[in-house]
């Protein structure tokens, strides 16, 4: 379908990933990061013992939940439906879905050794939580590493779901191990539940934590539609090929 | 299913006796990593409080447990990796399928012969740790079940991901970077419970070993039944 | 105070993030452009 868009030109109103929907979802989102800029530096007070360093957990926090909680659990359900249902659709929500979960959780770890060094003096602490988010980056770094592997689509595909489930699996084996162990020793570590947040700086964590769900959507929609996109430019190669293969044979 | 099973694990381990690859190349392998280790940690080093309890004990002591394990895991992947790498040749896997083997048996024999050959590498690694490191063996009932225990997961896990990458050029990449994530758990546990079976109360190691037993079942019930679907057209 | 921790983590934020998307939209319109309309998106399949 052919617009006249504002650029004058006459062709190609599909010509991208982006659609009215996303437009105005992006639009949104652009607000709300705007919003939670100016909430999270500027009109939130400083906590009280950790002073502005606070301030990372705005997006510290939501980056987590975005990709261990959401991105990953997509990934298995894209990964559970492709195997039962073999269905393409769910096939690349699974992987476009984790390219961002891994992306967020790379996020994470930064804004949280920025966060930790002034909190608890390093950067880095053997923690559960910075702990096992260190070993689900390297665990779904795997998995896309699986996605890109040069193979027959189909069966890449399902090595891919297979991996996706253990890989949500082993996501909770790490989390628990790793709390288990942490917990027979005195806790001192210093953690960001222990907070207490309210007013304005509990308003703040929550929109953070909405608006970033929202930034999530909008990139989940963008990235299956680039991977349909591969995946159809591969299957209209080899139909192409097929057809070449073909006229060879007739002449 | 288990017949199947005995027929594969027995083909690996003949290979294997033929070949002599495990005594010839594994072994000397986990030797060198551990006797590097030493390298790496001055034997002199002391470590004293939480953990060492009562008098100062040498780093390397204290950690041998850690050791030992990091030098179980590094040679598993030699090992697992020559698991496949014998598959290889002639389209072998596609054979095994045709033949009517059930992928599940193909997983535990392939797994068993595993399991056997780290065990063997574990006795040779666990004296030689025992003795470079200097390590007490306070109770050597979890020592042994703990071991036991530990490399059934191993080489479940490891038998499972390396499928899922065999005949790709890329499978000596891919496997340690697949597994090694997976198997952080295992060597967490593994080592607590070690080092409790070594110098602490027993106590605290029993639980840990428990957790690593739940981990083998796991994958051993989640090779049996994937296994069947990572052989098709691979 | 600590203000040469959030600022770095914020910066950081926005060019990670921001990358990504740059680099996400910029391949589907390549990637469109390489396949006849009808056969972009999804729904039309």
């Amino acid at each position: 379908m052919t617009t006249i868009d504002t650029a004058g030109s006459t062709k190609d109103a599909t010509a991208t990933t982006g659609s009215k929907g996303t437009r105005m979802l992006g639009a949104v989102v652009a607000v709300g990061f705007v919003a939670l800029a100016a909430l999270a530096l500027f009109i939130t007070p400083p906590e009280a013992t950790q002073r502005d360093a606070f301030r990372l957990i705005y997006i510290h926090v939501p980056s987590a939940i975005v990709s261990l909680y959401i991105a990953f659990s997509i990934t298995l359900v894209g990964s559970i439906m492709y195997l039962w249902k073999k269905s393409v659709f769910w096939d690349l929500m699974a992987e476009a879905s984790a390219e961002i979960g891994v992306i967020f959780l790379g996020l994470t770890l930064i804004t949280g050794m920025l966060w930790g060094r002034p909190t608890w003096g390093t950067y880095w602490i053997w923690d559960p939580r910075l702990t096992s988010t260190a070993v689900s980056f390297v665990l779904y770094s795997g998995y896309l590493a699986v996605r890109r592997l040069d193979m027959d689509p189909t069966v890449r595909s399902k090595r891919a779901a297979i991996l996706g489930i253990v890989s949500f699996a082993n996501l909770i084996i790490v989390r628990y191990s790793v709390q288990w162990w942490d917990s027979l020793h005195q806790g001192q570590t210093f953690d960001v539940a222990d907070t207490q947040m309210d007013g304005i700086m509990l308003f703040t964590f929550v929109f953070g934590v909405i608006v970033m769900n929202l930034f999530f959507g909008w990139l989940l929609i963008h990235r299956f539609r680039v991977a349909w996109l591969e995946h159809q430019i591969a299957d209209v190669g080899l139909t192409e090929a097929i057809e070449a293969r073909r006229r060879e044979g007739v002449s | 299913m288990l017949r199947d099973a005995k027929l594969i694990a027995g083909k690996d381990l003949r290979i294997e006796m033929v070949s002599k690859v495990l005594t010839t190349q594994v072994i000397p392998f986990g030797l060198l990593v551990l006797i590097l280790f030493g390298f790496a940690i001055d034997p002199d080093l002391q470590a004293v409080g939480r953990g060492v309890e009562g008098n100062s004990r040498a780093v390397l002591e204290t950690v041998a447990p850690g050791l030992f394990w990091m030098a179980v895991l590094f040679s598993s992947l030699l090992a697992i990796g020559r698991s496949f790498a014998v598959e290889s040749v002639d389209g072998n896997l596609d054979a095994l399928r045709l033949a009517g083997l059930e992928p599940s048996g193909i997983f535990l024999g392939k797994a068993a012969a595993v399991l056997v050959q780290l065990t063997v590498l574990e006795v040779v690694l666990g004296l030689g740790a025992l003795a470079i490191y200097g390590a007490p063996v306070g109770h050597p009932l979890l020592l042994g079940v703990t071991v036991v225990v530990g490399t059934v997961a191993i080489a479940a896990a490891g038998t499972l991901y390396a499928a899922l990458a065999a005949g790709l050029r890329v499978r000596d990449t891919l496997v340690p970077l697949l597994l090694l994530p997976v198997l952080a758990p295992v060597l967490l546990g593994a080592t607590i419970a070690t080092g409790a079976a070594l110098f602490g109360p027993a106590s605290d190691g029993w639980p840990w070993c428990a957790a690593l037993g739940a981990f083998a079942v796991l994958y051993v019930a989640a090779g049996i039944l994937a296994f069947g679907s990572l052989l098709e057209d691979s | 105070m600590h203000w040469e921790f959030v600022i770095p983590g914020y910066i950081v934020a926005v060019v990670v993030l921001g990358t990504y998307v740059l680099a996400t939209v910029k391949r589907g319109r390549r990637l469109s452009k390489q396949l006849p309309e009808g056969k972009r998106r999804f729904l039309d399949a």
